[in-house]
């Protein structure tokens, strides 16, 4: 389980968080929803103790996913997600072969990450945290540059992930994702949570809260405002 | 492949006992043991403290462009140790001269990996170094002006070019301990660079301390680099090549290249060293130039190929 509970928090002096209290479980997989600027990424930095006011959980337990996280070096795709083994200080190789294979880029693992595409890549940082075997996912835009087929194969990675008894938090720009595969939907706006349902029911608060409009017709979607 | 650059290193070293200012012959005792000796440990010492802050630099700042000199901390250690000499301190107290240049590279460190933790992109980085050196280097050249005896002066002009002739057993006994001091703080620092490579906040998230991480790079920087810079001199550029050089060989993660590094610094200095020997052999040259006018003459043109490759 992880939480944060009535945190207010500011960038400069703008308020990012009003005075919001979340708690997951494990066995979820929780989407955050919510335009640009909601306060998704804060929330999740928050909860994996990156802002000032916050301690980092044991890194053994909690695994994090940056938003747009990028290597600094050319590191091969297998030393990426080898770095998922730092909290455990060992080099143990199934968890990273696993990893690497549960995201898809097994035959990639030689690669340099910064010669392959950014939704390979993406791929590579979401292995690390699979490297580490955590109990506790944080992920900030998981699917972010990749295509459609890879990013329905990751939320069902994310998905089964959850059902095995783990804990998932992803920020999702994509609410179609988010209501598919998610369990629970937690919909920000201007760093106030304004709904926290389980995602089936959640498209109506979603689509207020981007101020979108909601349609039945045939099937329930988001389509743009009139 | 360690292996290999050990063997290397030690031939290299054993060649280095047998090459004298301008001359080829093997030297009696009282030459090995006072001059070739010396010159050839101080080679190793300074050669390996460079490459290895080198490495660590890189790592962690991110910025292939990051070495020592660049960064003002070999000036800021140079302005250090003539500010021990120009106060007659190294003259009544031998390691006061290591130590105003331990001094002096721990400011230029700490204010640099303090002004990265704000602004950390590479441009502002390496501009606040000119800074330093910038400074360093005015104060200097104002400790010149003001020198008490043409002693002094010529003292810091040789610091100024950076060499390793002519320093004697004790010199380098006195800038061994901290340099080794801080490469054993650099040497463990391997998976806190690797985790850095993902940024800070993705660091933090895999345990990894990152202030007292910066807070050690610039510690083991100033002992590696700093008691070098007071005995030998201003030596540039073989941090800056030095990562270069090994990363087609031993990857690209940052903490990979650690324990090679300051084997390849010191191979580096002590072949350009017996370059500079040779050289009056070659050119009309009446006696052998410093040291650092070769790393310099050499380096600057790779920072060029450098700086190309990296330009967005």
């Amino acid at each position: 389980m992880i939480a944060v509970s009535h945190l207010s928090t500011m960038l400069g002096d703008r308020t990012v968080l009003h005075d919001v209290s979340l708690a997951a479980h494990a066995g979820e997989l929780v989407a955050l929803c919510g335009p640009n600027g909601a306060g998704k990424s804060t929330l999740l930095r928050a909860l994996a103790g990156l802002l000032p006011e916050t301690v980092v959980p044991d890194p053994r337990r909690v695994a994090y996913l940056a938003q747009g996280a990028r290597c600094a070096w050319g590191l091969t795709v297998e030393q990426v997600a080898g770095l998922g083994r730092i909290p455990h200080r060992d080099q143990a190789p199934g968890p990273v072969t696993n990893a690497l294979l549960l995201c898809g880029i097994m035959g990639l693992r030689d690669a340099r990450v910064d010669r392959i595409s950014g939704g390979e890549a993406r791929r590579a940082m979401l292995a690390r945290t699979f490297a580490t075997e955590p109990d506790v996912f944080l992920l900030d835009e998981p699917t972010a540059d990749l295509d459609p087929a890879a990013s329905h194969a990751i939320m069902r990675l994310l998905r089964a992930t959850a059902d095995a008894g783990r804990l998932v938090v992803v920020v999702l720009h994509a609410v179609d994702l988010a209501v598919r595969y998610a369990h629970r939907m937690v919909v920000l706006a201007d760093g106030r949570i304004v709904a926290d349902l389980p995602a089936a029911q959640a498209l109506p608060a979603a689509a207020a809260a981007f101020g979108l409009k909601f349609g039945t017709d045939p099937e329930p979607r988001l389509l743009p405002p009139r | 492949m360690i292996r290999l650059l050990a063997l290397l290193l030690a031939a290299l070293a054993v060649l280095s006992l047998f090459i004298g200012d301008g001359t080829l012959a093997l030297p009696d005792g009282l030459i090995l043991t006072q001059i070739r000796l010396p010159r050839t440990l101080l080679g190793l010492l300074v050669g390996g403290g460079l490459g290895l802050s080198g490495a660590v630099l890189q790592g962690v700042l991110r910025n292939p462009l990051a070495d020592p000199g660049l960064l003002g901390i070999t000036g800021a250690a140079g302005l250090g140790a003539v500010i021990a000499f120009y106060w007659g301190f190294a003259a009544h107290f031998a390691p006061a001269l290591p130590i105003g240049g331990l001094l002096g590279a721990g400011f230029g460190a700490a204010f640099l990996l303090a002004f990265a933790g704000r602004a950390p992109s590479s441009p502002s980085l390496i501009l606040a170094g000119v800074a330093v050196s910038a400074i360093a280097a005015a104060l200097l050249a104002l400790a010149l002006t003001l020198a008490p005896n043409p002693f002094a002066l010529a003292e810091i002009t040789f610091w100024l070019m950076g060499g390793l002739a002519d320093r004697s057993l004790w010199q380098v006994a006195l800038a061994a301990v901290p340099i080794l001091f801080g490469m054993v703080i650099l040497l463990r620092l391997g998976p806190s660079l690797d985790a850095l490579s993902l940024g800070e906040d993705t660091a933090r998230s895999l345990g990894v301390p990152v202030h007292r991480t910066l807070l050690l790079a610039a510690a083991g920087t100033a002992f590696a680099v700093g008691a070098g810079a007071a005995v030998a001199g201003a030596i540039g550029f073989i941090g800056l090549v030095v990562p270069h050089l090994l990363r087609p060989w031993f990857g690209e993660r940052p903490g990979g290249l650690l324990p090679a590094a300051p084997m390849v610094g010191a191979a580096l200095l002590l072949a350009a060293d017996m370059l500079v020997r040779l050289g009056p052999l070659v050119l009309p040259l009446s006696a052998a130039p410093p040291v650092g006018v070769l790393t310099a003459l050499l380096g600057a043109p790779f920072l060029v190929a450098i700086a190309r490759r990296v330009a967005p």
